[in-house]
């Protein structure tokens, strides 16, 4: 189901490693054709460096952004995406479906 | 997330076993929860515990009824596929297998096959499959094919396979070829399990070339993870 989850957490655990600061975005709820399941992850550096997806690509660089937020502030944030939402001009999701990915930091 | 946190989904996915971690999303606390029960930033009630047990044992990910406001995440092992044979077919089967997420282990005793120079990136093991196999050990979460074409290497392997919860098992050969191997398996003891074997192996795509029966091999591994054996 989450093919990639061992690959994920070895960058996220190395970029700790390293010092990098670092965060997690997990899709937590999903509504209509939203492409990634529940539990997808993407996980971001403090130089917007990401690995994993939380969409098809249509609101990755809109998570990046967001996360550099919360690694600074280092509080979680629950964003939500949708075609109803006034960013769907900017971020929306293409497929018509509507999630929302919660960005957390790692510490 | 606490870094020690990720440690432990890391340890738990390297050694195969099933973690869950919940989160408070108005807070980012945690817990995790395996089958030795919950620890983390909090405690969870005696009906969150149980409602978290359920999710962690089918690896579905969501919010907690019991938990308003709640994120539970189930990490359940990868899929693995273990290639009996490193042959031609294995070379292309072993890459596309793991980018298609499998932890893929190639096992072959003979090492002029299993060589690193023709199996880039994949861990190979050169012990004979029956040994292999049961360092390995075959769950639920694993598939296995028999693609070396001697019965020295395919047999013993499927022995193991065909009492065990793997949920593919295939071997390639001729109609002629599985004829053969199954009156040898039937003659071991294992008549009733050997409807088990996908043979012949792979969706028929209709392709020739290795690659080709590579990708065909796959697929039915694919589907009969998310569909089971039914057509």
């Amino acid at each position: 189901m989450h093919a990639d989850d061992d690959t994920l957490f070895a960058t996220l655990l190395g970029w700790r490693a390293a010092g990098r600061p670092a965060a997690l975005a997990t899709v937590v709820s999903t509504w209509g054709s939203s492409p990634r399941p529940q539990g997808s992850h993407l996980v971001i550096d403090a130089d917007g460096h990401f690995l994993g997806s939380v969409s098809g690509g249509c609101i990755e660089g809109a998570v990046i952004e967001a996360a550099q937020e919360v690694m600074q502030s280092r509080q979680p944030r629950l964003l939500e995406f949708g075609v109803s939402d006034e960013q769907a001009w900017q971020v929306g999701l293409a497929c018509g479906g509507r999630v929302q990915v919660y960005v957390e930091p790692v510490e | 997330m606490k870094t020690s946190t990720l440690a432990s989904i890391a340890e738990a996915q390297a050694g195969r076993r099933a973690l869950l971690v919940v989160t408070r999303l108005a807070d980012g606390a945690q817990c995790m929860v395996d089958a030795a029960g919950g620890s983390g930033d909090f405690a969870l009630a005696p009906e969150q515990l149980a409602e978290a047990a359920a999710m962690l044992q089918s690896g579905r990910c969501g919010a907690l009824e019991t938990l308003p406001d709640s994120f539970a995440r189930a990490y359940v092992p990868s899929p693995r596929l273990l290639i009996i044979g490193a042959v031609h077919i294995a070379q292309a089967l072993a890459g596309m297998a793991a980018t298609a997420g499998y932890a893929v282990t190639v096992i072959d005793p003979r090492g002029a096959f299993a060589s690193p120079e023709r199996f880039p990136g994949i861990e190979l093991c050169d012990e004979w499959p029956d040994e292999a196999l049961a360092r390995l050990g075959l769950d639920d979460a694993t598939a296995l094919v028999a693609l070396s074409h001697d019965p020295k290497l395919d047999d013993p392997a499927l022995e193991l396979a065909l009492p065990s919860r793997l949920f593919y098992i295939g071997a390639l050969g001729s109609r002629r070829t599985h004829e053969k191997r199954l009156e040898r398996l039937r003659a071991a003891g294992l008549g009733e399990l050997t409807g088990r074997i996908h043979s012949p192996i792979g969706l028929d795509l209709g392709g020739r070339a290795p690659a080709e029966i590579a990708v065909s091999i796959l697929a039915e591994i694919i589907r009969v993870r998310y569909k089971g054996t039914a057509a």
